[in-house]
């Protein structure tokens, strides 16, 4: 039986086809390289631009003069045309596709490695280069290796203070930094249908920490209710019985809060093994861990406290950041002294609003920790929003209520 | 198509961050990520890629999409790259660029001359010869012409 990247590209594991891309995006990093190849292949004419999406979110608003040049040459173009243009402040790019762009089915292709995310609405949707996307806003099109399939099984319900950025993190501990190189998860079983849309996205936005090209859930009633919310009327996919290369199987109550600890993402040891570690700073935000329900969990924790360290959080859209106005949350995030930031990526690649300084520990929410990535000489553990949010009390890495 | 190169001996994993760090990704000048490539990982690195090739171990390139990662290799004179596994995207940018890839486990000693012949499709460093897993035929197409934009040019 077919996986569902076999069934969205329509050939078998392991042959090269040629596809036409349903949606295109860049953002303002990744967006200026492409449109540069883009005017050395054809003068820069864009062949789909209902397909394309121009979305800043890296450095918003522009940190210094040359970011602003290159970000006002790409804005001019954005404007210049009828392509889809985000401007600053309306969110993380992966974050406003998934806000009624993308749909099961579809073959998605964004300029940004997290892409992956995307997979969540039993869509085929993958990082690329800026000239891979070059190319494909001048022809609508590109080449895939149909890739191969790894099955991740879960079964049961997260509990406790579990999220699913634990269970994210232990997927990549198992796997490695390369164990799923090539390759698609495909993400079934009982347990995979019980988990929100949002914790969908937190689980396919780490499969390329795998080295995956994309992480994929089946669109199920879950996603139809979701998707409509946003007007989008989808039929669910029907889960075949596939054929996976290899299986892993997760018992979600034994899920247990986790840490990756720098400066490699698949190195993850029990929160409770590393409390008391001091923290310079928290961050809470991005493409893995912005959304709602993750601010929605992280107020209902520092609601009525103050926070012992700088805290940092970004809405990863201006939508998630309406909602936490609405619905109160965000005063209660304010309130506990924390710095709320514009919705955008942060300070998660380096390069504004949170850079961290030689010899300071940062937990973030993110899904990189790499040497030097928030800052030089800065060390950066991976954890959960709920464990983000007690350590932000504690002003140490902390357990989220009620584990010990 | 054969390249000829001096080894340089990297580790596995190497990230696209360490390739060239975000602080430098926001400009134009391609000369800039010439000279700060690998900065954090070894900072005299850079001199020494001209005429290069990097034997590194696996999963060379993951993380980031940035293609600056390879422009950098490219612009401080990379002659091509082996490696057992490359992350993907990073792959897809090397050929757009035209990098020569070559995936392969090959023992690696720092100055010794490797060759890359992708036409036989074999590596080769002093006495010791490997298979490489096989480029599409539109890969090496792309590689032929000098990167996707010389070999779209072609097309057109």
């Amino acid at each position: 039986m077919t996986t569902l990247s076999e069934r969205i590209l329509r050939a078998p594991a392991g042959e090269y086809v040629d596809r036409r891309v349903d949606r295109a995006y860049v953002h303002d990093g990744t967006g200026v390289l492409t449109l540069e190849t883009l005017k050395a292949l054809n003068s820069g004419e864009i062949a789909f631009p209902n397909r394309t999406y121009i979305l800043f979110d890296h450095i918003i608003p522009a940190n210094n003069s040359i970011t602003a040049e290159l970000q006002h040459e790409l804005r001019d173009f954005a404007c210049s045309g009828t392509l889809h243009f985000s401007d600053i402040g309306g969110g993380i790019c992966h974050q406003l596709m998934s806000e009624g762009e993308a749909l099961p089915g579809e073959i998605i292709v964004g300029a940004d490695s997290h892409t992956c995310t995307l997979g969540a609405f039993g869509a085929f949707a993958t990082g690329i280069g800026a000239t891979d996307m070059a190319a494909i806003w001048a022809s609508g099109s590109t080449w895939f290796r149909v890739p191969e399939t790894i099955g991740i099984w879960l079964s049961g319900r997260l509990c406790g203070s579990s999220e699913a950025k634990d269970l994210a993190l232990t997927y990549v501990s198992h796997l490695g930094m390369d164990g799923a190189t090539y390759r698609a998860l495909e993400f079934v079983g009982d347990g995979s249908t019980h988990l929100s849309m949002d914790s969908r996205l937190t689980l396919c936005n780490l499969a390329v920490e795998t080295g995956a090209k994309t992480g994929m859930f089946y669109a199920d009633s879950v996603t139809r209710r979701y998707l409509e919310t946003f007007g989008q009327i989808i039929t669910p996919q029907e889960p075949a019985s596939s054929h996976y290369e290899q299986e892993l199987g997760f018992e979600l109550d034994d899920i247990v809060p986790v840490i990756a600890v720098p400066p490699r993402v698949d190195t993850v040891r029990p929160a409770s093994d590393l409390c008391g570690i001091p923290l310079d700073q928290v961050f809470v935000g991005t493409c893995t861990n912005g959304r709602y329900e993750d601010l929605s969990r992280f107020a209902s924790i520092v609601k009525g406290r103050k926070v012992k360290i700088r805290t940092i959080v970004a809405p990863a859209s201006r939508m998630v950041l309406e909602n936490a106005i609405r619905t109160g949350i965000l005063s209660d995030i304010v309130n506990a002294g924390c710095t709320v930031i514009p919705p955008g990526c942060g300070p998660c690649l380096g390069a504004h609003m949170g850079v961290i300084g030689k010899g300071e520990t940062c937990l973030s929410t993110s899904n990189r920790n790499f040497i030097n990535r928030m800052g030089v000489g800065g060390e950066i553990y991976l954890s959960s929003v709920s464990t983000a949010a007690a350590s932000s009390l504690a002003g140490e890495i902390a357990l989220p209520g009620g584990d010990v | 198509m054969r390249i000829e190169g001096h080894a340089i001996c990297l580790p596995a994993d190497i990230d696209t961050d360490l390739i060239i760090a975000g602080r430098y990704l926001r400009t134009k000048d391609r000369n800039i990520w010439a000279t700060h490539v690998f900065e954090d990982l070894d900072p005299s690195l850079a001199r020494k890629l001209k005429g290069a090739i990097i034997v590194a171990g696996k999963n060379f390139g993951c993380g980031s999409s940035r293609e600056q990662a390879a422009l950098a290799l490219k612009e401080a004179g990379v002659a091509g790259i082996i490696a057992p596994t490359f992350a993907r995207i990073f792959f897809r940018n090397a050929i757009n660029n035209g990098i020569p890839l070559a995936e392969a486990e090959l023992p690696c000693q720092s100055g010794e001359q490797v060759t890359i012949d992708l036409s036989s499709g074999m590596v080769q460093s002093g006495s010791c010869t490997r298979n490489i897993r096989p480029l599409s035929p539109d890969m090496l197409d792309i590689l032929a012409a000098g990167g996707l934009v010389e070999w779209w040019r072609q097309r057109r």
